[in-house]
């Protein structure tokens, strides 16, 4: 059989075991010379896939609630969207979460993902107060928020061991709905700037428009929200538009993405214009799609996301966005933010900085202009988002993680270097 | 709110049916043959969806127990839905007559059992509904599963005629005819991901399918037009193939 993830690329044979109990996994570990964790299948790149591999999303119990201070307690493979369809109608919200609600705790931890309010909130680690996880020997060790296991789990893709179940603490919302303000930009100095002054809103993220040209570079849409104080908590996932097979790879070309860009910068309202959205659409606009990784044909895509320290952002981002919109490889879904700081995990991605998230479908000439783009964020001192990636290597990865050494010995130490890899831990050789 | 009791909680199929149910605010009776294998269930449904749990212990081929299970619960459900199956190698069910004679018992022999009692005092009440997991293995016997495949035959007939007897008393009943299923009982088979389901895919199906008042579900629904074909290849073709 293939597992693949949500990039569709690479797809290999592999050997899927499912995640049942702990004496099952106990046995696996014991048996197994080498494998990773593979969660819902949402990383975009190589970071979940091997040839052996532990499918997780089936241990998902909830284990415990505690409803005065909002801490749940469940499995790993519990998956985001199912702690909102229990918990948002009670009253009850992610303290951080990701663009799509579709991803386990587990995948959650180990990519160490953030959301909207990095800013703000930090990475999901930070809502982490615990974990258990199994070790490259089966032993299980309760991890405390703090600890160098901890520090080495929290972003550390899997590599550390099988996370079993995790306590996190949820925040108190008063409304399903999100009051919204939208930022219409038209080049990038007044991106950053908008950023700058709207830094109090809880949530906030641009969609850009990376074919824009000259004096247009940069110009985008900045959405930004904060939860309404009253409304209903009647939060029901709605049923789903679905993609049911692979578009031609032809489908997204130069204008057809132009099109759709120009269409969706048309439609909001010139300066500064307000909205009041469900969390859904503010939230996980994309995952009201079933398959919409379909649309980009059967060879696949890749997500590339960098981030660039804060003094260097607008010339590193201006450079890259020349060069993007030069090669004509344009993707509807550009995303940039402004971080927060960066936490003590050895290889959490977010630094305080400016973030750009871009979709390219795999085809010939990609990996050149990609190759291309890592030099611009190298010479910024800027770094690319394991999670997303399939394509970095070794020098490139190295020189964004300055922590990567102590991560590498901490493997070595504890037995973990042979036992939990993915073709990109190999790649990469974390 | 009402509950609905589940017959045969602890497979995957049943577990995500549970937690379906529980999700759209019914109570639940869990039950199986030693209900202390349902209790992580329980919590989970609990901690999810703050609604009642009560986990029973149940033996499907214990017939005579059935009654006084029945009428020891407190507040009578307001719906039934059986899920419990056996299914062994056709090989060993058609050489090994235990083995044979507990499929047919868990799969046909204990849902009449059962149902025969709750039907007669939803018809009563004149309200409730009545589910219950056949399969498409029920629809056509093939060599490779035809013990089994027997047993669901008649089990569906069963719920057809059921269907038929309760309708003037407005209690629905659901044949489900899942087709394949990724679960722990076909975790070691390579079954074609097209035409497997997951099982909480299957659950959400029936909930649907239950509350619109349906008859019969396939799920996924492409097992309709697989097994209207199956049906009506010639015996004297049949015969010859193995499928």
């Amino acid at each position: 059989m293939s597992l693949f993830s949500w990039g569709m690329y690479p797809k290999i044979q592999n050997n899927k075991t499912s995640l049942k109990s702990v004496s099952g996994l106990y046995e696996y570990i014991k048996k197994t010379k080498e494998f990773i964790s593979f969660g819902n299948g949402r990383s975009y790149g190589d970071s979940a896939i091997n040839e052996k591999i532990l499918y997780c999303k089936d241990y998902n119990n909830f284990l415990e609630f505690d409803e005065v201070n909002g801490i749940l307690r469940c499995q790993a493979g519990v998956l985001l969207s199912e702690i909102l369809e229990s918990f948002v109608q009670r009253g009850w919200f992610l303290k951080v979460s990701p663009g799509t609600k579709l991803i386990t705790i587990g995948g959650a931890i180990a990519s160490d993902v953030h959301g909207k309010n990095h800013h703000i909130e930090g990475c999901f680690s930070k809502c982490v107060s615990e974990f258990k996880i199994m070790l490259a020997n089966g032993d299980i060790e309760t991890v405390k928020a703090g600890s160098e296991l901890f520090l080495a789990t929290c972003g550390g893709m899997g590599l550390t061991g099988v996370i079993l179940e995790a306590c996190i603490s949820l925040k108190k919302i008063n409304s399903q709905f999100i009051k919204q303000t939208t930022v219409k930009t038209t080049n990038l100095k007044e991106t950053f700037e908008a950023f700058e002054s709207f830094k109090e809103f809880q949530y906030s993220v641009a969609w850009i428009d990376c074919l824009a040209q000259g004096a247009n570079l940069g110009k985008c849409l900045l959405m930004l929200g904060d939860f309404d104080d009253d409304g209903d908590l009647d939060y029901k996932s709605k049923s789903k538009l679905n993609i049911p097979f692979n578009f031609p790879s032809f489908a997204l070309n130069n204008l057809s993405v132009k099109a759709f860009n120009w269409l969706y910068y048309a439609k909001a309202a010139n300066g500064i214009s307000k909205q009041r959205v469900s969390i859904d659409s503010f939230f996980y606009p994309l995952d009201s799609i079933k398959n919409w990784n379909r649309i980009y044909g059967k060879n696949g895509f890749t997500q590339y996301q960098f981030i660039l320290p804060k003094e260097n952002s607008f010339e590193g981002l201006q450079n890259i966005l020349t060069k993007i919109s030069q090669s004509g490889k344009g993707s509807f879904l550009a995303v940039l933010k402004l971080y927060g700081k960066e936490n003590k995990n050895f290889l959490s991605f977010p630094i305080e900085g400016y973030s750009l998230a871009l979709d390219f479908k795999i085809e010939n000439g990609l990996f050149e202009l990609l190759d291309e783009l890592d030099k611009i964020v190298v010479k910024y001192n800027g770094r690319i988002y394991l999670t997303k990636d399939v394509r970095v290597s070794k020098e490139t990865f190295e020189l964004g993680y300055p922590n990567i050494q102590k991560f590498r010995d901490f493997r070595e130490k504890n037995n973990m270097s042979e036992k939990f890899n993915s073709l990109q831990s190999k790649r990469v050789e974390i | 709110m009402s509950y609905v009791l589940i017959i045969g909680a602890k497979s995957d199929i049943a577990k995500e049916i549970a937690r379906t149910y529980a999700k759209n605010g019914y109570n639940l009776y869990l039950c199986a043959r030693s209900s202390s294998d349902l209790s992580e269930l329980k919590t989970d449904i609990e901690v999810r969806s703050a609604v009642n749990v009560q986990i029973l212990d149940f033996d499907i081929t214990a017939y005579d127990t059935h009654k006084s299970f029945y009428e020891q619960l407190s507040e009578k459900p307001l719906g039934v839905i059986i899920v419990s199956g056996y299914m062994t190698e056709q090989k060993i069910a058609q050489k090994n007559w235990g083995e044979c004679l507990n499929t047919i018992n868990v799969n046909y022999t204990g849902a009449v059992s059962i149902l025969n009692i709750i039907s007669n005092d939803f018809e009563k009440e004149r309200r409730g509904f009545i589910v219950g997991i056949s399969s498409v293995a029920g629809d056509r016997g093939r060599k490779a599963n035809y013990i089994y495949g027997s047993a669901k035959a008649a089990f569906s007939s069963y719920l057809s005629g059921l269907r038929n007897r309760l309708f003037k008393s407005g209690v629905s009943v659901l044949t489900v005819k899942p087709g394949f299923v990724a679960t722990k009982m076909t975790q070691k088979l390579h079954l074609p991901e097209r035409l497997t389901a997951e099982p909480i895919d299957v659950a959400e199906d029936i909930y649907k399918a239950q509350q619109a008042g349906k008859n019969i579900l396939y799920t996924k629904s492409i097992w309709f037009l697989i097994m209207l074909i199956i049906k009506n290849i010639p015996e004297f073709i049949f015969k010859k193939l193995s499928i």
